[in-house]
């Protein structure tokens, strides 16, 4: 294994089989989500809007994962690595600081597109019909997404306590599921609320992928540069920030 | 002919956290095929520099040169020839200790050591307990095997038998001398006397960001034994403070 890209997709493979063995991280990337699904699917409350319920329930519940995966999952992982002196570790083996963010990256890319394959199974259960064009400007948009949230989790995770990641992530993972524009759309809520909930990278997530996955490529515009500024502002302060131990 | 190089040489190292004084022109080396202990109190520096040499923490004025490269920000080739066992574990704690070590040994292209490593350490018969639920001398043992597994040329280890049980701490030790026996510097923080005086080819007494003394463990010993020698050397940096 004498390259770097090698290094850091076997960091990539460890990082994803110690998810995926994690019950607590499947309960939240997995399980939450495919129920979200379900009783959204099959209740008639809360109202989603015009068009196929199910059309809207599916990308809603795909941008509720991303965050699951690459910020609350993300999040309490590296604030437990960097507690346990894990970071510290691996950055000083032949993997280096670059080779372990590259594969905590790769592993989160993969963990989302294994969520996304089975909450699409699901959701086709149910009967859902995406836009074809859609589906491909969709994931680009859980691209980007991914990306932002990441930076985020990793924001929140490089200067806080575990403890205080742990409570802080899986808060915030309540919130912007139940009020953040992630599973109801931002024009359901009140007018000044709905305008902020469009700035942040929840409403961003939720309404942009609403909207490709259903066609309506013509809004997509803000949403991609409200997840871009977000994830690019995040990635800064991280940069800037970051403490790779806690002591 | 010029003089070959040590693999471990710390020249003058200062260091601050905030105001307070962690480092004060700390210099020493440690050679080849030799176990170098550095002993010292709580506070008096040792994890700051070891830290240093293993490229975590990069110091405010003077150098630290291991393999004659500044580890600060030094290329995988070079963090391949050193072994870290860091004074908190780094093992995560979902993991268990085979998975973990066989991911580790990938990473150091070295997996033909993770055997015998895995025997010689009685790590088999908890690797497949998650590191979470081991004791703390089960870690110790991992930690270990994770900082030898590369074959290093240097090996940093951190209080490397802290925690152990006697029996454990004597298999340790036979490990650590074999490694040195290889031709491998092997550089060892401590507190217990007992440790430095039964391992150390060279002591360092380290107190107060600074060396106090340092030879073999004769020389360091003095006619009162290494135990009072430490104490009189670390009390009298201690009352020479003030450290700013």
């Amino acid at each position: 294994m004498s390259t770097p890209a090698l290094r850091a997709r076997s960091q990539a493979g460890f990082e994803i089989r110690t998810l995926l063995s994690n019950g607590e991280q499947l309960l939240v990337s997995l399980l939450l989500p495919a129920l979200a699904l379900v009783g959204l699917a099959v209740g008639n409350t809360p109202d989603l809007g015009a068009g196929r319920r199910i059309d809207i329930v599916v990308p809603s519940v795909l941008a509720l994962a991303v965050v699951s995966t690459a910020f609350t999952g993300q999040a309490i992982s590296t604030g437990f690595d960097r507690r346990y002196g894990v970071l510290r570790l691996l950055g000083v083996t032949p993997l280096g600081r670059s080779g372990l963010l590259a594969g905590k990256a790769l592993a989160v890319v993969v963990i989302v597109a294994l969520q996304t394959v089975v909450l699409g199974i699901l959701g086709a259960c149910f009967g859902w019909h995406p836009d074809p064009l859609g589906v491909v400007v969709g994931l680009l948009l859980m691209l980007l997404g991914t990306w932002t949230w990441v930076a985020l989790a990793l924001l929140i995770s490089g200067v806080l306590r575990a403890e205080a990641v742990l409570a802080v992530a899986n808060l915030l993972w309540v919130l912007f599921a139940g009020v953040g524009g992630l599973l109801l759309p931002t024009d359901k809520f009140p007018g000044a609320a709905g305008a902020i909930l469009r700035l942040l990278p929840s409403g961003s997530l939720g309404d942009g992928l609403r909207d490709a996955m259903t066609g309506h490529f013509s809004s997509l515009a803000e949403p991609v540069v409200v997840l871009f500024v977000w994830g690019a502002a995040a990635t800064a302060l991280t940069a800037a920030t970051f403490r790779w131990d806690d002591r | 002919m010029s003089a070959p190089v040590l693999p471990v040489v710390v020249d003058g190292v200062t260091h601050h956290y905030g105001s307070k004084l962690a480092l004060d022109k700390m210099s020493w080396s440690a050679p080849e095929g030799a176990i170098t202990c550095v002993l010292g109190p709580n506070g008096a520096g040792k994890t700051t520099i070891m830290e240093m040499a293993e490229g975590l923490r990069r110091p405010e004025s003077g150098a630290v040169r291991v393999l004659d490269t500044d580890p600060w920000g030094a290329n995988a080739a070079h963090r391949r020839r050193v072994g870290v066992m860091l004074q908190d574990g780094g093992l995560p704690g979902s993991v268990k200790p085979l998975r973990l070590l066989q991911h580790i040994a990938r990473l150091y292209d070295a997996t033909d050591q993770f055997p015998a490593l895995v025997e010689e350490l009685g790590i088999e018969e908890f690797g497949h307990t998650a590191v979470r639920r081991l004791s703390g001398g089960q870690r110790q043992r991992v930690a270990l095997a994770a900082a030898l597994i590369g074959r290093p040329e240097v090996v940093f280890l951190d209080e490397p038998s802290a925690g152990l049980d006697p029996h454990a701490r004597l298999d340790v030790w036979d490990l650590v001398r074999r490694t040195r026996d290889r031709g491998c510097c092997v550089v060892v923080t401590t507190h217990s006397f007992d440790e430095a005086d039964r391992l150390a080819d060279r002591v360092i007494i380290v107190a107060a960001g600074s060396v106090a003394a340092e030879g073999s463990v004769a020389e360091v010993s003095g006619a009162d034994g290494l135990e009072d020698s430490y104490f009189s050397l670390t009390r009298a940096a201690k009352k020479s403070e003030p450290r700013k």
